[in-house]
């Protein structure tokens, strides 16, 4: 019987077994579930459950495993390990022990192929750590209007978190790259159910690979990485989308040749032209579109909630956080009334420039009423967020003025 | 990269009990499309991209997992499965 045979009946008999039941329904009230925008079937079918090693997450899906982060977990400058979204294309996630893990750094544009176990990777290089936040290329995709298929996250498919590894430039070194070389590909130990299905392979520019921050981290806010954000070791690519920080790597090549599998010639793709951003990809572009790179300029607000409401004279903290791509966020403007007047908000401490930004903001005392609060951060090339959605198919880059309604009475 | 196979590590599947409280409403088509999709997925998939797709969306759909994703679907099938997403999880 092949794998994916076994594991469909594994999965059959289960669902013949509970008969479809729905111990987790009352929990549907629970206000992390309850995002406003996102498709009514998202709505219905979310969960707060518990993979193994985390906390309660919103299920999205459960195979592949895709888990958001409420967003109560982000008024910590740091997301706990327990707590960070998990994210899969494909459903055959094997566990990797620190003793088989293996790395093969091959590649037509490198001189000496060779190989890392987890001690020579940890030891042959200099250590560093870097504060970055690792966010979905789809987070917020749900809140597309109109929706667009793909799975429906919230605001949660983000993490903030201190990551300790190696460059990848100096383990390149080692294996002689020859000038030849265009990218680097990424391969991890994740594979798809059937063999026809693309593997999820991905590949950044050269230029990127070489760049200081860009890492092979074997340890998140200094504890190993757990098993669903990449035991024992993943790619960290600081300033862009998650979709290249390949979880549980096993092989990295440099090649001279644009690699052109399906997750980079088809997927995580963007329309040329519409997105304010920075670094470009110029050997994976087309004639219309080009991969997602950096993240785009936005902000979370963490606190108050949706309806909340509050007692009058009584001044409200508005709470959150800003990111960009790396260049720096440069200030937070507040509007408590519906974007029509704007304030400065206190930034918080900063972390670091792949770090997202705490901000707060004090209304005074509001008058009795509903107010919307919204929050705008602007970054040092001068990008700031926008008012309107920028469509595109895949629901990429959504930095929409979030707009929280509260009631004051 | 099927690590699993190259080395013989063990998979970890604890989330295939977990799916199975997935409930897909009943109607003509049901089980062809428990038996198709839930090959390389979870159901949940399905509610998740509900309902905001038509007829052709959930087309389209059904055909990307036949012609990228490599899903062996019988080409006969394919209507009846596409109807029942639409008349099911449709717009």
């Amino acid at each position: 019987m092949s794998f994916a045979r076994r594991r469909f009946l594994v999965a059959s008999a289960a669902g013949l077994a509970l008969g479809g039941v729905r111990p987790f329904q009352a929990l549907g009230a629970d206000p992390a579930l309850r995002t406003p925008g996102l498709p009514d079937g998202a709505l219905d079918s979310a969960r707060l459950d518990a993979l193994p090693g985390k906390v309660p997450l919103i299920k999205r899906s459960w195979r592949p495993p895709n888990f958001e982060t409420p967003v109560s977990y982000f008024e910590q400058a740091f997301t706990p390990n327990d707590a960070f979204f998990v994210r899969y294309h494909l459903a055959s996630i094997p566990e990797v022990s620190a003793q088989q893990w293996r790395l093969q750094i091959a590649g037509d544009a490198l001189d000496k192929p060779y190989e890392l176990n987890l001690e020579q990777l940890r030891t042959s290089f200099e250590q560093v750590e870097l504060n970055a936040l690792c966010q979905c290329s789809g987070n917020r995709r749900g809140l597309s209007d109109p929706h667009v298929p793909g799975v429906q996250w919230g605001y949660g498919a983000m993490g903030n978190a201190r990551w300790k590894g190696v460059r990848l430039k100096d383990v390149l070194a080692r294996a002689g790259m020859k000038k030849e070389a265009v990218e680097v590909v990424f391969d991890g130990a994740d594979g798809a159910v059937l063999d026809k299905t693309p593997d999820f392979v991905k590949s950044i520019p050269v230029w990127k690979a070489l760049d200081d921050n860009t890492l092979l981290a074997f340890e998140m806010n200094g504890a190993p990485l757990p098993h669903w954000n990449g035991y024992p070791v993943r790619v960290i690519i600081p300033g862009w989308t998650a979709t290249y920080w390949m979880k549980q790597v096993v092989s990295i090549q440099a090649v001279s040749q644009a690699y052109k599998g399906f997750w980079m010639a088809t997927g995580y793709r963007i329309p040329k032209g519409k997105f304010p951003v920075v670094d470009r990809f110029t050997t994976q572009e087309t004639e219309a579109n080009t991969p997602i790179t950096e993240m785009v300029v936005n902000s979370l607000i963490t606190t108050p909630r949706n309806e909340q409401t509050f007692a009058l004279l009584q001044p409200i903290e508005v709470k959150g956080l800003a990111w960009d791509g790396g260049y720096g966020i440069v200030s937070v403007d507040v509007s408590a009334d519906a974007g029509r007047t704007w304030r400065t908000a206190e930034l918080g401490t900063d972390l670091g420039r792949f770090s997202w930004r705490q901000w707060r903001f004090v209304i005074p005392a509001p008058r009795p009423g509903i107010h919307t609060i919204m929050a705008r951060a602007t970054n040092r090339a001068g990008c700031t967020q926008t008012q309107d959605l920028i469509f595109n198919p895949a629901g990429y880059h959504n930095n929409v003025m979030q707009r929280i309604n509260i009631q004051v009475a | 990269m099927k690590l699993v196979v190259m080395l013989g590590l063990i998979v970890a599947a604890p989330v295939l009990a977990d799916e199975a409280q997935v409930a897909l409403k009943e109607g003509e088509g049901k089980p062809l499309v428990e038996a198709n999709c839930s090959m390389c997925h979870s159901l949940d998939y399905i509610q998740m991209n509900s309902t905001f797709l038509d007829r052709q969306g959930w087309e389209a759909s059904v055909n990307k997992m036949i012609k990228v994703m490599g899903a062996p679907i019988r080409p006969d099938d394919v209507p009846l499965i596409v109807d029942y997403l639409n008349r099911n999880y449709g717009k």
